[in-house]
Parts: C-alpha cells; structure tokens; sequence
C-alpha cells in the first residue's frame, strides 16, 4: 500500500481534539483543494468529506506527531508543514487571506494518535519495517501459546510470557543499546547473544523493560571467565547464580529490599534472575539433566535476584566493597546455595552478635572445611542495628568477624572425631581461615525491620576451578 | 493469525519439532489423509481411504490450499491434533 500524500493541500485530523475541531470552518473554506485524513472518527469533520485512517497508517508514515497537521505536497514531495492551528502560517499557506479570521490567532495542537503510547509500539512493529533479526515463529490460531511454549522447550518450568515482536519491542526501549548489540557469549555451547535475545528472554521472564539494564548487566557478569557460569552450571553441587542489585536503580525500578526481600512478590526480584537464567538455557542451552548435572539444584536455579538495603545499613553497600563508588548502580553475581536461616535473639552487643554469626558461618558448606568455599551473609536490621547502635564500622565488624572464623586445623582434619570429610593432613597445625581472606565473605543488608534472623548464603568452589563473584556497572 | 513470537534460542536447531514414533499399526488409529491439492492426488487418497477402512482406522481428509507453500499452520495443528497418522499424497 503507498503512503504517498495527494498533490495539494493535505490535512490530519482527529476527533477528539478541540483544535481540530475549531479549524473544522476553516478546512470548509479551503474546499476541496484539501485532502484530510481522520484518525479516530471517520465521520469527522461533519459534513466534509475525509479518508479514514483509523489504521494510522497514513499518519504514521507521514510522521504525524501532532494535530492537525497542515502539508503542501508539490509533484509528490513535501514543500511544507504546519502544526496546529496558526492564523498566519495557514493563511499564507492555503494564499486564502482572510482564512479563519474569527478564530483565536494561534492554538496548539493535540498530540497525534500515531505516537499515542496506547498506539505507538504496535505502529512501529507493523509498520516499522523490524530492526528485529530473530526467527519468527508462528503458532496456530487455537493452539495455546503457553503450551506451545512448554512444547518447544524454551521453559523453566513456570509459564512464560510470549515474545511477541511488540513485546520485544516494548522490552527494548527500557535499554539505550542497539538490539544487536553483543553482550555476551553465553556458556555451555559459547554462542554470541545480542541485547535483542537477551529482551526476548526479559519478556519472557515477565521483566518490565526497565529490568532490562539489569539483566543485560547480569548476563555479562556471569558470562565471564572468573565466574564461571560453565561450571555452575556443570557442578553437581547444588548452587546457583544469585544477583545483589545496588544503587539508585533498585527503588526506581521497585525492587524489594525490605521485608520478604529473598522471598516472593516483587516482579522485579522474581524476574530479574529468571531473565538472566532463562538466557542461559535458551541461548547457552543449559539444560538439566544435560549440561546441568545438580544433584539438587536450588531455587536459584530459577532466579535469585535482590536488592541492599542502603538508606536502613549502618555501612556502605556491597559495591562499594567491591570496588564502585556509592551511588553508581550496580548488580554483583554471586554462585551460591540457598538461603540459610542464622537465629539470635539474644545477643545485645556487637561483640556478641560477631561471636554468634561466626559460629553460624563456620557451617557454611561444611563445618570440616576451610577457605574452599565463599560466603554471602544477609544481615538483617536488627542485627546489624547491634553494630549501628555500638558504632561499629563496616571494616571494624569484619575484622572481628575473621579473627572468629579462624580454625584450628587440627580439630577438622580429615579423620578427626571419626569424621572422614576434613581439611588435608597436610594442613595439621595450621591457623586456617574460614573463608578466602580477600573479599571471601560479602555481607549484604536487606530484610524487614523486625526479627532477628539473619541469612547466610553458602558459595561454591572459589579459585580457578569455581567461581569469582563479578560485579557489573548497570549502564541505561 | 495469532501474533508471530520471536525465537528465544540461538536458532541452531530447526524450527520444526522432531518426528513423532511411527505407529507399528494403522488399525484402530485416526489417520489423517493429506491432499496436497496436486493433481490426481485424491484418486491415489480414495484408494488409500479405501484400504485403511479395511484396517478398521478412523479416515479425517484434510486439503491444502495450494502444493506450492507449506500447509497453513493451523492446518498443521488441525491435523497434529485429530489424528494419530497422517498420509500425504505429494504428486501427480
């Protein structure tokens, strides 16, 4: 179908406009040598006969952005354009010299429907001409798109969204990246993925494109080397990637940092990591019981995606520990268990409340081991208000927290108490840090303002045969 | 036509869904018959029509519109969802 305007005058209306409907005279007197194009009433204006574009067609090819819209169109090209109603502007325009003299001077216009919101995604993936490159894939009139999306395999489990191309669309304007952009190589089978994947992945997680800087941010960060997302993956040990959103963003896009914060009901927690997750089966094709060999698994598996505290913490947030400014909006991935319960509600002071969660954090993974495994520790307002209240700093709380976690190698041995599983002989006098003294244990906090449970969240392997904890900068 | 969706995958595999198992028997099944709207097609369909009536399977005849474009999707869905076994007659 062309789009191409009549020589002429030609005129955009709508309805529901009071502008329009005040030139609706004026049009009348410019008679027949104008042409108008009626977005929402193919009735209107009464009494003059007008072409329906209700389809939005015609306007937005013609890139109508307000109405009325006056243009001159000389041999087929545009010589000129007038928005909204201009007394002067129209009466040169049409050469008719006293047009719409009984009118005000000068009225805006309204805005066009072609680039009403309500409007404008479906007109840009019909008309637009897709920027999209993925394989469309059509599914039939009764058959049932969740279903069919289970049937493919594209599913976690849960039910999924369809990625529509409006969706995708849609998905796409929460990032400033091209759609086919790289953003990473995603394991098990290495296969490069565009932010275009990556948002239909987003839409089918149920993410909110304003999610979509995160989950960009996510994918790269556990796309790397040092965190081994392969590996995790691989493992047998039941561990999955678990995401810690900082700054700015976290409110702006309505994370849960409070109460429930590892739990359920925040679109954005819940979705995030589920992204992130559905990108590495669907694109990486990470799939269990194939690549994916956990004994367990964990919930982590499905997405594991919260926010810090900041405004409630005693200290600085997490990324700044790992090496960020405050403020800057980051997302820190982390390879880890589920989340495990450490209950105090007796200790008053900070000394206390150290003691207590070392004992806790001794067991993490397996109370017989030492610096193999990482540590994320979720503390919780009433617990960290011990250290807010006694004014400890950050640095101070963690220095006493690793002068608790040392180990006397002698009492886990391998053998000792009758317990196979232990540290190697090799270690038998040794002073043994709990966790990898260079950022091994990284405290978060989040959580309701009462009760007094902290969470600790176990790692997997550290060093070069596991996984680092990466951080990301989130960038629009 | 409900709205396409886009492809999450890497598109290494193709689009279309692996092969269902072969029955060992027709008798008893919902075969589906496929004219392809080729010439003389049908006559090799009613022969066929004929034989597996004699095997006691239930006969649904489907047409597509054209031999030159593949079936219609919902045609495709029809058949998948009516029947057991489906027979296409390809030529003239």
């Amino acid at each position: 179908m062309s789009h191409q305007l009549p020589d002429g005058l030609v005129a955009f209306v709508k309805r529901d406009c009071p502008t329009c409907e005040l030139v609706v005279p004026v049009l009348a007197q410019v008679g027949d040598s104008v042409t108008i194009y009626t977005q929402d009433d193919p009735t209107f204006p009464d009494g003059l006969a007008a072409i329906d574009d209700t389809s939005l067609a015609m306007s937005w090819h013609n890139n109508i952005e307000t109405v009325p819209t006056l243009i001159r169109i000389e041999n087929g090209a545009e010589t000129g354009r007038i928005v909204g109603w201009s007394q002067p502007a129209w009466q040169s325009f049409t050469g008719i010299k006293h047009l719409g003299e009984e009118l005000p001077e000068h009225r805006p216009g309204c805005g066009s429907l072609s680039v009403d919101p309500e409007h404008a995604d479906r007109l840009a993936a019909e008309f637009g001409g897709s920027v999209l490159k993925a394989r469309r894939i059509d599914f039939a009139e009764l058959e049932d798109h969740v279903e069919a999306m289970y049937d493919r395999g594209w599913s976690d489990g849960l039910p999924l969204v369809a990625p529509t191309e409006v969706r995708v669309m849609r998905m796409l304007e929460g990032t400033t990246r091209a759609p086919d952009d790289i953003v990473a190589v995603v394991p098990p089978t290495l296969v490069e993925t565009t932010v275009e994947k990556v948002a239909i992945n987003a839409v089918m997680a149920g993410c909110k494109p304003e999610y979509l800087p995160v989950v960009i941010a996510a994918v790269e960060a556990v796309c790397t080397d040092e965190f081994n997302m392969h590996g995790l993956l691989a493992t047998t040990m039941p561990c999955g990637p678990i995401f810690v959103v900082n700054g700015p963003i976290r409110d702006r896009i309505g994370m849960n940092h409070g109460g429930n914060v590892l739990g359920q009901g925040n679109r954005a927690n819940s979705t995030i990591g589920r992204a992130v997750q559905l990108v590495v089966r669907n694109i990486g094709g990470g799939l269990p019981g194939d690549i994916d060999r956990a004994t367990h698994g964990s919930p982590a598996k499905l997405g594991f995606c919260f926010a810090e505290d900041e405004a409630g913490s005693p200290w600085h947030p997490l990324s700044v520990d790992r090496g960020f400014e405050e403020g800057i909006d980051t997302v820190t991935a982390f390879a880890g268990e589920s989340p495990r319960i450490h209950f105090d509600q007796l200790s008053r002071t900070p000394e206390a409340m150290t003691a207590s969660l070392a004992e806790g954090l001794k067991a993490t993974i397996s109370p017989r081991l030492a610096m193999m495994f990482d540590a994320m520790l979720v503390l919780c307002p009433e617990h960290a208000s011990r250290y807010q209240d006694a004014g400890w700093s950050k640095e101070h709380f963690m220095t006493e927290l690793a002068r608790h976690l040392e180990l006397d190698a002698d009492t886990i041995l391998r053998g000792t108490g009758g317990i196979a599983e232990g540290v190697p002989e090799a270690f038998a006098g040794a002073i043994l840090p709990k966790f990898n003294p260079d950022g091994g244990l990284m405290v978060v906090h989040a959580g309701g303002s009462a009760g007094l449970f902290s969470s600790i969240i176990g790692g997997w392997v550290n060093g070069n045969t596991g996984s680092a904890p990466v951080t990301r900068e989130i960038q629009p | 036509m409900s709205p396409a969706v886009l492809d999450p995958t890497d598109e290494s595999a193709p689009q279309s869904l692996t092969a269902a198992d072969r029955p060992e028997s027709l008798g008893g099944l919902t075969v589906g018959l496929l004219d392809i709207s080729k010439a003389r097609g049908n006559v090799f369909l009613d022969r066929l029509e004929e034989r597996l009536n004699g095997l006691d399977a239930k006969v649904v005849r489907y047409t597509k519109p054209t031999f030159s474009k593949p079936a219609p999707v919902d045609l495709r869905h029809e058949i998948a969802t009516q029947c057991d076994a489906v027979i296409e007659a390809l030529a003239d």
